[in-house]
């Protein structure tokens, strides 16, 4: 395998952009950094599979497209399964005709991946395409309207899990992506945080230098859902990670590996304080089910801990 | 059981190819491995399952290089097809009923983004009850998706169906994906005689994809964005003209593989309808029993006739019009319901045919074979006897009735 | 249906969207590029010397830039 082209700093970063401004995405919103530096640190030849969502309808809508590079829409729950069809395409076509296989990155939203896009990741991780699938994880079905997802936090309001008189939010917790994508016998599995660029950077081009599925999923923050002043995006993901909340590791071949490891953890409240919904969360009726979602936070830290084999 | 005279390569016809023997399924593998497919991706599904599975044997046995996908699912069947035809492949897919009920929303939109994708279609009946054999549920579940649409009625047709669909929607001035229907159980599982084409008629016949704007970072294409109030509309119109323009085409392609094997192709099938008065219009395997009726009544100086489609979609329109000219009666009949509907599929589609029409024939509406309900001779013989009682009275007693089924 | 020609969305100026707009001292700025990666648009245009500069036809005048600038080079104002 060639050496990596991971960077130390900002500069390394690749100026050419493939993805154009006049998109039709909220101001703020943290898909779009994701969308940038993901296609600046895949090499081209590549193509993009996109699911139906925020992303995919902002960036398409006829006859305007932001896109520089091939982009294939489907429906919203057959990114992975349409992703498929494409390398399997090059594969033949590669053999047959000398066509030479571009690179396949599927985007999905949390809707689109975790929920009604399941069975088609679970299927094109078990067949082993080589595709890197990277879901941008905003914690709810944002396009629709800001209904709960697999991906919403306990805890979070949402239109179909209100913060209410007698349930207060959501009440299940967050399915866990990577783990369940590890499970498949992937090679490469991370979670991505746009306040660290560099890192997030590092872990894209990795995950393209591997032969096979790969799953990042990035944490992206939603100033139109989550109810916070756009300019504090990057803020609100920083606390994210330094309250432990949203750990950033990554797995390669069996090996896990925490890239922030944060000692002394920032009090949960900095962080749901920033957002209206939580803001039931921190009244006293609510301390039960905040209590409760700390503890989750601590074991899912410690769990991890024992996975990258790290004694506290 | 089609009489004798419509069995192709007799009578002294020079006829192109070997005769051998395979069932349906099979058949429609075999040509599908001659057309030198580049992506498989389908999921098994009774009775399509001998389809899959020996294009699956001929890609591990090294006979057929294409990339076979096992897919987890048919929704994900049709939406990896639809990646791989416009990344630029030529792409088989197959299914059946509840398979083809679940890639329902995938069949729009691999007709609209005008994918090249073949797809067999073994007519099995919707559930519930589960039910595994032949009704035409899913044949008219496609038929507004703007898929072109091939009904087989015997296994010489599923085989050279097969290798004209990929011609045909791979073609420049049609491209858009076709099904082709063939019987379940009756045709995928029955043993039939055909004529195969050599390998060297094929590719001369079907030259490989030459795919029009395909995946290619040199060229970056957005596929399939979203549509507002403003274009929605403009498209699906352009959408519908193209389907309409890609008829004659279809017809001309038709002749060229007749003319190529000696076995003639063409949109509406016909028997004894030069002098009949009143005729049977029915579509897939039971054509062969309305015919060997017809023949029976023809013998006793009866003029029936019976009409039959081999293509579907887009319907026949302007033949049927010159074709059904000077009947008296004519029984539609349908391998499937439409609840609640005034009539079902089949009949719906000849009635806007002919509704305009100064002369008409009188028009009623028959369900047959449901589930795999056998159609008899005397099922048949009764529909005849109802369109010459309506024509001798001048009118319609009962606009639809059932035949075979136990009241 | 296709859209055959790429980034076609520069046609649609999202400037019009903005209630503030930033302004960039260029004398505080250290060329730390921290604006530029984070910038969703991106309307943040960095030149080959990584000097950074303004894109006003597609700036939605969210604040991220002025709010991750280490040295608060950049301020947003009220938009006219």
């Amino acid at each position: 395998m060639s050496e990596l082209k991971t960077i130390k700093t900002l500069k390394e970063i690749p100026r050419k952009e493939q993805f154009a401004p006049g998109h039709r995405l909220c101001a703020g919103c943290g898909i779009p950094q994701l969308v940038r530096l993901t296609l600046k640190a895949v090499p081209d030849p590549k193509v993009v599979v996109n699911a139906t969502g925020c992303l995919e309808v902002a960036s398409t809508i006829f006859p305007y497209t932001a896109w520089r590079i091939p982009w294939v829409h489907n429906a919203f729950e057959n990114s992975a399964a349409t992703a498929s069809g494409i390398e399997a395409a090059f594969r033949a076509l590669e053999k047959k005709k000398g066509v030479k296989k571009p690179k396949i990155i599927v985007f999905g939203g949390d809707g689109g991946t975790f929920d009604i896009g399941f069975q088609a990741l679970s299927g094109a991780l078990e067949r082993g395409h080589d595709l890197i699938y990277i879901c941008y994880d905003n914690e709810a079905y944002m396009n629709t309207g800001i209904q709960r997802s697999g991906a919403t936090p306990k805890g979070a309001s949402t239109t179909t899990s209100p913060a209410g008189k007698v349930i207060p939010g959501k009440r299940e917790r967050k399915k866990d992506l990577i783990a369940i994508a590890i499970a498949h016998g992937i090679r490469y599995a991370a979670t991505l945080n746009p306040a660290y660029p560099v890192d997030m950077y590092n872990k894209i081009v990795k995950a393209a230098s591997i032969e096979g599925p790969t799953v990042l999923h990035y944490f992206s923050p939603c100033p139109t859902g989550w109810y916070f002043d756009p300019s504090r995006s990057i803020e609100v993901a920083r606390l994210a990670v330094q309250t432990r909340l949203w750990p950033l590791y990554e797995y390669a071949d069996g090996k896990y590996k925490i890239n922030i490891l944060v000692k002394k953890p920032k009090p949960l409240e900095d962080y749901l304080k920033l957002q209206r919904r939580f803001a039931h969360l921190l009244r006293p009726e609510n301390k039960w089910l905040l209590d409760e979602i700390k503890r989750d936070i601590e074991e899912n830290w410690k769990r991890l801990l024992k996975l990258a084999g790290i004694e506290k | 059981m089609p009489c004798k005279g419509y069995r192709n390569g007799e009578r002294g016809m020079k006829v192109r190819g070997k005769r051998i023997g395979l069932n349906g399924d099979s058949a429609v593998a075999y040509a599908v491995k001659q057309t030198n497919v580049d992506v498989i991706s389908a999921y098994p599904i009774t009775p399509q399952t001998i389809i899959v599975e020996r294009l699956a044997e001929y890609v591990n046995n090294g006979e057929l290089e294409a990339s076979f996908i096992p897919v987890e699912s048919e929704h994900t069947a049709l939406s990896a097809a639809v990646g791989a035809s416009l990344a630029g492949a030529r792409v088989f897919t197959a299914t059946a009923s509840q398979g083809l009920a679940l890639m329902y929303e995938i069949l729009w939109i691999a007709a609209g983004l005008r994918t090249t994708i073949v797809m067999a279609l073994a007519n099995r009946a919707f559930s519930p009850n589960i039910n595994i054999h032949c009704s035409h549920d899913d044949l008219y579940a496609t038929k507004d998706t703007g898929w072109i649409e091939f009904i087989a009625e015997n296994v010489q047709e599923a085989y050279d169906l097969t290798l004209q669909a990929f011609r045909i929607s791979e073609d420049k001035k049609v491209l858009f994906p076709s099904a082709l229907n063939l019987d379940a159980f009756i045709l995928t599982h029955s043993l039939e005689a055909l004529y195969v084409l050599e390998d060297k008629d094929v590719n001369e016949f079907l030259p490989p994809k030459d795919p029009v704007n395909p995946i290619d970072p040199n060229n970056p294409i957005t596929y399939g964005p979203l549509d507002l109030q403003d274009y929605y509309m403009e498209h699906k119109r352009l959408q519908a003209e193209h389907l309409k323009q890609s008829y004659p085409r279809i017809l001309e392609i038709f002749k060229e593989y007749s003319e190529f094997t000696g076995r003639e192709y063409k949109p509406v099938k016909t028997y004894g309808m030069e002098d009949a008065e009143v005729a049977i219009m029915i579509l897939g395997s039971s054509a062969g029993t309305a015919r060997y009726v017809a023949r029976q009544l023809r013998k006793k100086g009866e003029k029936v006739g019976v009409i039959s489609l081999t293509l579907y979609r887009p319907f026949p329109v302007e033949e049927l019009r010159k074709v059904t000219k000077g009947l008296k009666a004519l029984a539609v009949m349908d391998r499937a319901i439409s609840f609640g509907s005034p009539g079902a599929q089949l009949f719906m589609d000849v009635s806007a045919t002919l509704i305009n029409e100064k002369e008409k024939p009188l028009l009623f509406n028959v369900i047959y074979g449901l589930g795999g309900r056998d159609l008899t001779p005397n099922n048949v013989k009764f529909v005849f006897e109802k369109a010459k009682e309506y024509a001798k009275e001048g009118e319609v007693k009962e606009t639809q009735f059932w035949v075979g089924v136990r009241e | 249906m296709i859209i055959p020609e790429p980034a076609t969305s520069l046609e649609y100026k999202t400037g019009n969207w903005r209630a503030l707009r930033p302004i960039l001292h260029e004398d505080k700025c250290i060329q730390c590029l921290l604006c530029w990666v984070h910038c969703p648009e991106p309307a943040i245009i960095r030149s080959e010397d990584n000097k950074v500069s303004i894109n006003y036809d597609y700036c939605k005048g969210c604040g991220i830039c002025a709010n991750v600038c280490p040295v608060k080079a950049i301020e947003m104002v009220r938009e006219e």
